[in-house]
């Protein structure tokens, strides 16, 4: 999913490592079909990917989907950067 | 002055989701040696140009992340007196058996105040290079890949960064080479144990335990651009490079392994010796310390982050 984003040119999930370790492109799959290959229990549990909240970089729609983004990067350094 | 203390960052153990994917990503495309796999399914590896048995291991796991950076110290006696040290610092402290990792010997695991987990080990079984030790060619054959020369460090960030530069500092013999200022708060500290730009670096963040990269070197520019050719040949994923950093003047690539944990090549740092003075970075200036031809701030560079 987040390569297709990728490919596209569009801006709308974070990309962290795409290798789903970061947690950063964590969605909420709301409707559609969807294979998901192994993602860092750090960031999504098991209840969590039971109700369709997975991580983009490690997951195939199999069908068109509606997605909610939940994702984001924290910023590192407390202050005086942004 | 002779070496003596802590000498070298000795191995990270880092945490894989698939161990295959993870291997082919650092034994095939990184170069590093395949040197073991032990009865747990751990995989040992080490950059072409290391003596010892390995400096990485890749173990299995639900998450991704750094299980614990471990760093090799003169002898024996050093070993139970840094031990001593950093119980009078008042660290958690755990010994490690002999033989938990094939090949290594006892290790001094201590926690860290920004949450790592580090350890301490004077003996590790000798491997080689690849080249004789009389008369030796410049570099062994069938190296793969990037061809990574060694395990240089890694960069983790934590809230409690005064806690961890006051341990290394203070109770590890490490010098501060580097570092990031806001006014009187550091935002970013570098240290070495010997003459390097740095063995392990810490920035400020909230959180604790988190890795940022762990750091391979090469021996030079071209072999960092070769890298960046493999990472688009192989479809890794890139994070930030080719190009130079401020901090500590390496030229640098930075992508991922196939978990998500940051990896980075580098080549031709900057060196230190105890009289030389530290250098600092103003806080307005993070992006060139960080990405000296940018010179601007890169969301994912700065957030993303595996482990704790």
């Amino acid at each position: 999913m987040l390569k297709g984003m990728e490919r596209l040119g569009r801006k709308g999930i974070p990309v962290g490592c795409r290798g789903g370790g970061c947690g950063i492109c964590k969605v909420e799959i709301v409707r559609g079909d969807y294979r998901c290959k192994r993602m860092s229990r750090a960031h999504i549990s098991v209840a969590e990917e039971a109700r369709g909240v997975v991580l983009a970089c490690r997951t195939t729609p199999q069908s068109d989907l509606d997605v909610r983004v939940l994702g984001k990067i924290q910023r590192a350094v407390m202050r005086a950067l942004d | 002055m002779a070496m003596t203390g802590v000498l070298r960052p000795g191995h990270v153990q880092l945490r894989v989701l698939d161990l295959d994917e993870a291997v082919t990503h650092y034994r095939d495309y990184m170069g590093l040696i395949e040197t073991h796999r032990d009865s747990q399914g751990r995989v040992y590896l080490k950059g072409w140009d290391e003596q010892d048995w390995f400096s990485v291991v890749l173990r299995e796991a639900d998450e991704a992340g750094m299980d614990h950076m471990a760093f090799k110290v003169l002898d024996e006696e050093t070993l139970w007196r840094l031990q001593g040290d950093l119980k009078k610092f008042g660290c958690q402290l755990e010994r490690i058996a002999a033989g938990e990792l094939d090949h290594c010997g006892e290790r001094v695991r201590f926690t860290a105040p920004t949450g790592h987990l580090f350890e301490l080990y004077a003996n590790k079984d000798h491997y080689g290079n690849g080249i004789a030790t009389t008369n030796p060619a410049p570099w062994p054959e069938g190296l793969k890949g990037m061809q990574a020369v060694r395990f240089d460090h890694c960069l983790v960030y934590g809230e409690d960064l005064d806690g961890s530069v006051k341990l290394f500092t203070e109770v590890l013999g490490f010098q501060l080479t580097e570092q990031i200022m806001d006014g009187d708060l550091q935002l970013a500290a570098f240290m070495t144990c010997s003459t390097k730009a740095h063995d392990v670096a810490f920035i400020r963040q909230a959180g604790k335990g988190k890795l940022h990269h762990a750091s391979f070197l090469l021996k030079t520019w071209e072999n960092v651009l070769r890298a960046a050719d493999i990472i688009s040949m192989k479809d890794i994923a890139i994070d930030i490079g080719p190009t130079r950093h401020g901090l500590t003047r390496g030229q640098t690539i930075y992508f991922f392994d196939p978990s998500g944990n940051r990896n980075e090549v580098f080549c031709d740092d900057s060196y230190v010796y105890p009289d030389t003075p530290v250098l600092t970075w103003t806080a307005d200036r993070t992006g060139q310390a960080i990405f000296y031809h940018s010179r601007e701030l890169n969301d994912r560079f700065m957030g993303v982050t595996t482990g704790a």
